[in-house]
């Protein structure tokens, strides 16, 4: 049963890892894009972030320097991340399930945080429940661990009801809404319940973690500790494969689409558009005539020009 | 009051209905006017039997009605064809990224609802929620385009026929492209996109588009120089006529620069201006002249008329449109485009064409607002500002304000020139739209004029009303400061529908009007509040 477990841990970790970076290697080489930025640009400085303004707002824009912000990007993403703020904003009777929901998968990173810490000093030699690491890789993470499991089922439940109850929500929810919510109740409930009866401290985990990083494949024969860890790496799989995949691939549609306003002024995007330009064009509509051609030539082409007089047929 | 959103799912998409949904006059939201709204003009049977108006109360997408089995299924496979062409990176590539985030990411919350004043408006009926052609157009890509392995039991399952497909384009116009939607969502899907989108496959793979933007829109720039139907002999007449009328009403005297190789700046309005508001084409020329500005008109084909309607319907005419902008200015050799009071051709010519134009057409290309505050604040021109000493709100045009981050300048100088200057509750970058936005305003078709007085333009209307909340009746002049032709000829049309130029003495123009009625050294009362009432 152990050996599964390892396995199942060791393909789940890979598709996890490969899923992520195929959807973000996928993204980063898609062609440039239009500009289609959204004002407040959270990175504007000169105090435009403030009330929304742009670089445009100045006569010659293009020959002044650009103040970008970082910390103004922080102000906006902190809270977002954190507190999920557009949530709060705009549709505050979700906010309270949703936001119960994703606290409780933050706790439960950071306890994995700290679990795979533990892990390491283990491995490492240095116990993890002695001396002053047991504060934090045992006291911290037995606390942590049933408050963020509690809490991610607590937000699924709320978030179950409300996809059942909210009319709204229920005509845009697909069956595997449903089914995403379950799993997560599901997992979290496991380990409640392996925490409950077989792991109070996590050392199990811990030590199942350790043999993960060391590949040292040590077998173990719990029934509901093993179910737990089939289910979390599962869900772990599953994540990056589904829209949750938000979780990360949301930096590109802030960063790169909503706050993409950067100009080829100075000529950042020429080789970038030049390459686009090249495209041949597939589109059929009449006005198009892009049979053959490229973006360029398309572009370039009048399809209200007289077309040119032939020339008069000569004879020999 | 049972309203039609209760029962609507995504699936009715798909259903044999005569329409989808319907509005209701009693569902409408409510309005701070004592207005007796009247139900929609019902379409004609004619209009039925020759287009596929299956949708709502009104049609603005002209959608031949297939006769037979033979032509909803060719409705059918050429709409997938342009779907799976969408979908490729060849063939979007301006879009492309946009596209993919949003079908793969939307969690379906719903937070952008409350955004839309097009929902909000309806009665927040099912079918204008920002999602719901999202919805049914993802359905359709996951199950037939994507073909994703239990694509019904993963993303919700949805039949695709030609009513389907009828409805998905006529859903991509009942958005106003204003992206107040994207703004609110957490993760940063664009349910605004999705409609632009679905208005390429009709457009650049079906050839269906509505015929002001198309074949008397872009397609007529592109001919004659201007959507307007003028010809550059005819627009510098009409140019000529405006300087001599506006020199004898202001007392100053000046002749409009025409193709003045190497000025500075080549100045580009919307044509529709000259037509429609010329003393906005008027109050640009003393300006600029008063400033000692060297600027020029051009007279190249789309030279001396802004607009880019591709950019609401079609990337090829876009481009095709951005190029011929820049053409004109590199042909006079100037040293930049400065873009009038027209929201998307700013949004169109200075930002989309941004990543369009290759590096041998690049040329700078900027907002007047700027150069029109420097202008005010430079102490070339004396001002009075008791002049406009009138109650003025400001409404922000989504593609300046939203799209641009074009915010303070135009405030800098209302507030300096206007004593009465009140902002409306929602502006800036979180404004509302005028309700003619993406090419509405132009639209005069059947009822649809109706559908953007009733619905599209109702937030606007509202958001008007409580500005001037201190002054409402007959008795005070009011003033919309509406620094977009488009919005100008929507806002104009909401004020005739609904008696607000005589109900409420309100008027609007834009903001160099405000300017010039405020120079101390021209003749007083260019605001011309009588022509407007």
């Amino acid at each position: 049963m152990s050996t599964i477990v390892y396995v199942v841990a060791y393909v789940a970790l890979l598709v996890f890892i490969g899923a992520v970076a195929r959807r973000a290697i996928k993204y980063l080489n898609n062609p440039v894009h239009l500009r289609w930025e959204l004002y407040p640009v959270a990175h504007e400085g000169k105090g435009r972030d403030v009330y929304g303004g742009s670089y445009l707002e100045d006569v010659d824009w293009w020959k002044k320097p650009r103040e970008v912000s970082m910390v103004n990007e922080l102000k906006v993403m902190v809270p977002e991340i954190l507190f999920l703020k557009a949530v709060w904003e705009h549709n505050r009777p979700l906010w309270y399930s949703t936001y119960a929901f994703h606290l409780g998968l933050y706790l439960a990173s950071a306890f994995i945080a700290l679990m795979i810490g533990g892990a390491i000093a283990q491995a490492a030699g240095a116990p993890p429940d002695a001396g002053a690491l047991a504060i934090l890789f045992v006291t911290i993470p037995s606390i942590l661990g049933p408050v963020a499991f509690s809490l991610t089922i607590l937000g699924s439940l709320l978030l179950l009801h409300r996809r059942l109850t909210n009319e709204a929500m229920r005509i845009y929810s697909s069956p595997g809404h449903f089914f995403n919510l379950a799993l997560f109740i599901i997992a979290m409930g496991l380990a409640l319940a392996s925490w409950q009866t077989h792991d109070p401290t996590f050392s199990h985990l811990r030590g199942f973690l350790a043999n993960l990083m060391t590949f040292q494949l040590a077998a173990f024969d719990n029934p509901l500790f093993a179910a737990q860890l089939l289910v979390a790496f599962g869900l772990l799989a599953y994540i990056p494969l589904t829209h949750m995949a938000h979780f990360f691939m949301k930096y590109f549609l802030y960063h790169d689409i909503r706050w993409g306003d950067e100009s080829n002024a100075q000529g950042a995007y020429s080789a970038r558009i030049a390459t686009v330009l090249s495209y041949p064009v597939a589109w059929s509509a009449a006005h198009v005539k892009g049979t053959g051609k490229n973006w360029a030539e398309v572009a370039t082409f009048n399809p209200t020009a007289e077309p040119a007089a032939k020339p008069a047929a000569t004879k020999e | 009051m049972g309203k039609s959103r209760v029962h609507l799912r995504i699936t009715d998409a798909a259903a044999d209905t005569k329409q989808l949904s319907h509005v209701d006059a009693k569902d409408l939201m409510p309005i701070p006017l004592d207005w007796d709204e009247k139900e929609f003009t019902p379409i004609k049977d004619t209009t039925r039997e020759e287009l596929a108006c299956i949708l709502d109360d009104t049609t603005i997408l002209p959608i031949p009605r297939p006769k037979n089995k033979k032509e909803e299924d060719e409705l059918v496979e050429k709409f997938i064809k342009g779907m799976e062409k969408l979908f490729t990176p060849e063939n979007n590539w301006t879009m492309y990224s946009q596209l993919i985030t949003t079908m793969e990411h939307c969690a379906k919350c719903n937070t952008c609802s409350e955004s839309c004043h097009i929902y909000e408006a309806s009665g927040e009926n099912e079918m204008y929620r920002p999602t719901y052609r999202s919805e049914v157009f993802r359905r359709v890509y996951k199950k037939y385009v994507k073909k994703e392995v239990l694509s019904g039991w993963r993303n919700g399952d949805i039949d695709l026929n030609w009513r389907t497909v009828a409805r998905l384009g006529e859903m991509a116009y009942r958005c106003n492209l204003c992206r107040r939607c994207a703004q609110t969502c957490p993760i940063g899907a664009d349910n605004g996109l999705i409609a632009r989108e679905i208005r390429k496959i009709f457009s650049q793979e079906l050839g269906i588009a509505p015929p002001e933007l198309h074949e008397k829109g872009s397609m007529l720039q592109m001919k004659v120089g201007s959507s307007t139907g003028m010809s550059d002999l005819v627009v510098k007449d009409n140019i000529e006529f405006i300087d001599e009328d506006f020199s004898e009403t202001t007392g100053f005297q000046f002749k409009t620069p025409w193709d003045v190789e190497g000025a500075d700046i080549l100045l580009i309005h919307n044509a529709g201006e000259i037509l429609a508001w010329p003393e906005n084409i008027a109050a640009f020329a003393i300006i600029f002249e008063k400033a000692g500005l060297s600027w020029t008109l051009s007279s190249e084909i789309a030279g001396y008329d802004s607009i880019n309607y591709g950019v609401f319907y079609d990337d090829v005419q876009a481009a095709r449109t951005a190029i011929l902008h820049a053409k004109a200015a590199k042909k006079l050799g100037v040293k930049k485009i400065v873009l009038g009071e027209c929201g998307h051709a700013h949004k169109a010519l200075t930002v989309i064409a941004d990543r369009v134009l290759p590096d041998e057409l690049k040329i700078p290309r900027e907002s007047c607002f700027p150069l029109l505050r420097d202008i005010v604040f430079s102490g070339k021109i004396k001002f009075d500002p008791s002049r406009n000493d009138f109650p003025v709100t400001l409404h922000d045009p989504c593609n300046l304000t939203r799209l641009m981050g074009i915010i303070k300048p135009q405030r800098e100088v209302i507030q300096y020139l206007c004593p009465q200057f009140r902002e409306m509750k929602h502006h800036g970058p979180h404004n509302y739209c005028c309700g003619g936005g993406s090419g509405f305003a132009i639209m005069s078709r059947g009822n649809i004029p109706e559908w953007r007085f009733k619905i599209a333009g109702r937030k606007k209307l509202e958001q008007i009303l409580e500005a001037f909340a201190d002054c409402r009746g007959e008795n005070t002049r009011k003033y919309v400061c509406a620094p977009c032709s488009n919005c100008k000829g929507q806002i104009r049309d909401i004020f005739e529908h609904y008696n607000l130029f005589a109900g409420e003495k309100m008027i609007y123009a834009g903001l160099v009007e405000l300017i010039v009625n405020a120079m101390a050294d021209i003749n007083p009362g260019f605001i011309k509040w009588e022509e407007a009432e």
